[in-house]
């Protein structure tokens, strides 16, 4: 039997477990390092979910209620590759944000700050056989939350992927360029320094429409496969 | 060789339910599906030992005869229709998420070593919260199972660990594991 295995993430391309600046991590971050596991067909498969039907909506996150959300409309589109830049096609992928002012449409989510009745937050988008997906969506707001004093996230929208493998997961966030916030954000300073730029979206002129919303290319790399197959 | 930097991973946050979560899917086997049906709870606690309310388990699996819904699966062994394997559900207030699903077949163990070739039933298992910036994997195997004793992945793990990884019947029947993010009883999570 001839299987390929997945590359593994080398250090720096994550953030570690425990990064005491983000407070809850020290409550939830394992203390014993994760035991390697060879690659076997549990890890190099995983849920494609080629057969959950997306609806026509689900990637235009201002066209899902009644009427259009308030905030600035935005494009936020890219490919889904992997480290050798071949596309992963057909891919789920996921996201959710807050609202213009900063608030989810979650009960969890207490901030001082309006909900919009036509803005949910969430939306769906399968990749394309070159891995393009696109977005249609509002800027989303700052919000503040209470990890230390004056904390506010940077503007950020949720991903979530799954890729080809249960090895190649991955749950993400993308940030805006030059966002003052970030330098703050110990979220996105859990990144290690030569990789949190992966994590800012690029406006683009030429993705960006007339009379209409701003562009930003969000490309997200997943794992690739080993060059050589094992036996 | 490598030409593109990996995305780096960043955390699920405590405001996915409502969106993502929407896709919740607690029950993978509809009626048909070859196989054992089986109730999984699992439980999340923190490094202190309190649940976690906010958490989302994510479950993987290979069907009733071991064979996983994957094109990378080339082995001809009968898919079930219906079944993907794939299942994800957040956590209640008590911790839990619970799944209704069929206990999987035995999958190949590819490395050598001696071992018969094949591995333990086992359930894929990824966690998400707020708090963790990186998605977390284990295993879910069952008690009693014959095959527990030559697994080859749970021979990568010291012999005082490995209960972590075995869920146990409750007195509903359910198979039952508790997921400890830290502390004496912290769970093996493994480097995939
Ligand atoms: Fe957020």
């Amino acid at each position: 039997m001839k299987e390929e295995t997945y590359r593994r993430p080398v250090a720096g391309d994550h953030p570690p477990n425990l990064s005491p600046d983000y407070k809850s991590t020290t409550g939830r971050a394992p203390a014993k390092p994760a035991i390697a596991l060879p690659h076997t067909l549990s890890e190099i498969t995983g849920p494609l979910l080629a057969n959950e039907r997306l609806d026509a909506h689900e990637n235009d996150l201002t066209k899902q209620r009644m009427a259009e959300p308030l905030g600035e409309r935005i494009i936020v589109q890219g490919r889904v590759l992997d480290q050798d830049g071949k596309p992963v096609p057909n891919t789920l992928v996921e996201i959710w944000q807050c609202n213009a002012a900063g608030r989810y449409h979650h009960p969890g989510d207490q901030h001082d700050a309006p909900l919009d009745p036509n803005f949910y937050g969430g939306g769906r988008a399968r990749a394309d056989a070159e891995g393009r997906y696109r977005f249609i969506t509002i800027k989303p707001g700052a919000y503040p939350w209470k990890n230390h004093h004056n904390a506010w996230r940077p503007a950020h929208i949720h991903f979530s992927l799954f890729g080809p493998a249960f090895a190649t997961r991955l749950i993400t966030q993308m940030y805006f360029p030059n966002d003052p916030l970030l330098a703050y954000d110990p979220i996105y300073d859990s990144v290690p320094a030569g990789a949190r730029q992966r994590l800012q979206a690029s406006f683009e002129m030429n993705l960006t429409e007339p009379e209409w919303a701003l562009g930003y290319r969000f490309d997200i790399v997943l794992r690739g496969r080993n060059a050589t197959p094992m036996e | 060789m490598t030409s593109h930097a990996l995305t780096p991973s960043q955390t699920i946050g405590p405001f996915y339910w409502g969106t993502i979560v929407n896709a919740c899917r607690a029950d993978l086997a509809p009626a048909g599906v070859a196989g054992e049906r089986i109730e999984v709870v699992l439980q999340l606690h923190d490094v202190q030992g309190a649940v976690v309310p906010d958490g989302l388990f994510e479950i993987w699996q290979a069907n009733s005869h071991g064979r996983y819904n994957h094109p990378d699966d080339r082995r001809n062994l009968a898919l079930d229709a219906g079944f993907e394997g794939y299942g994800r559900a957040s956590t209640f207030t008590d911790g839990t998420s619970h799944f209704t699903t069929i206990k999987p077949g035995r999958v190949p163990w590819p490395h050598g070593g001696g071992v018969g070739g094949l591995q333990a039933p086992h359930i894929n298992v990824s966690i998400f919260a707020r708090g963790l910036l990186n998605r977390l994997a284990t295993r879910l195997y069952f008690d009693g199972d014959p095959a527990l004793s030559d697994d080859p992945v749970l021979k990568l793990v010291e012999p005082a660990r490995r209960d972590t990884l075995i869920a146990r019947r409750d007195p509903t029947g359910a198979w039952r594991l508790p997921i400890h993010l830290g502390g004496p009883n912290e769970t093996v999570f493994f480097d995939i």
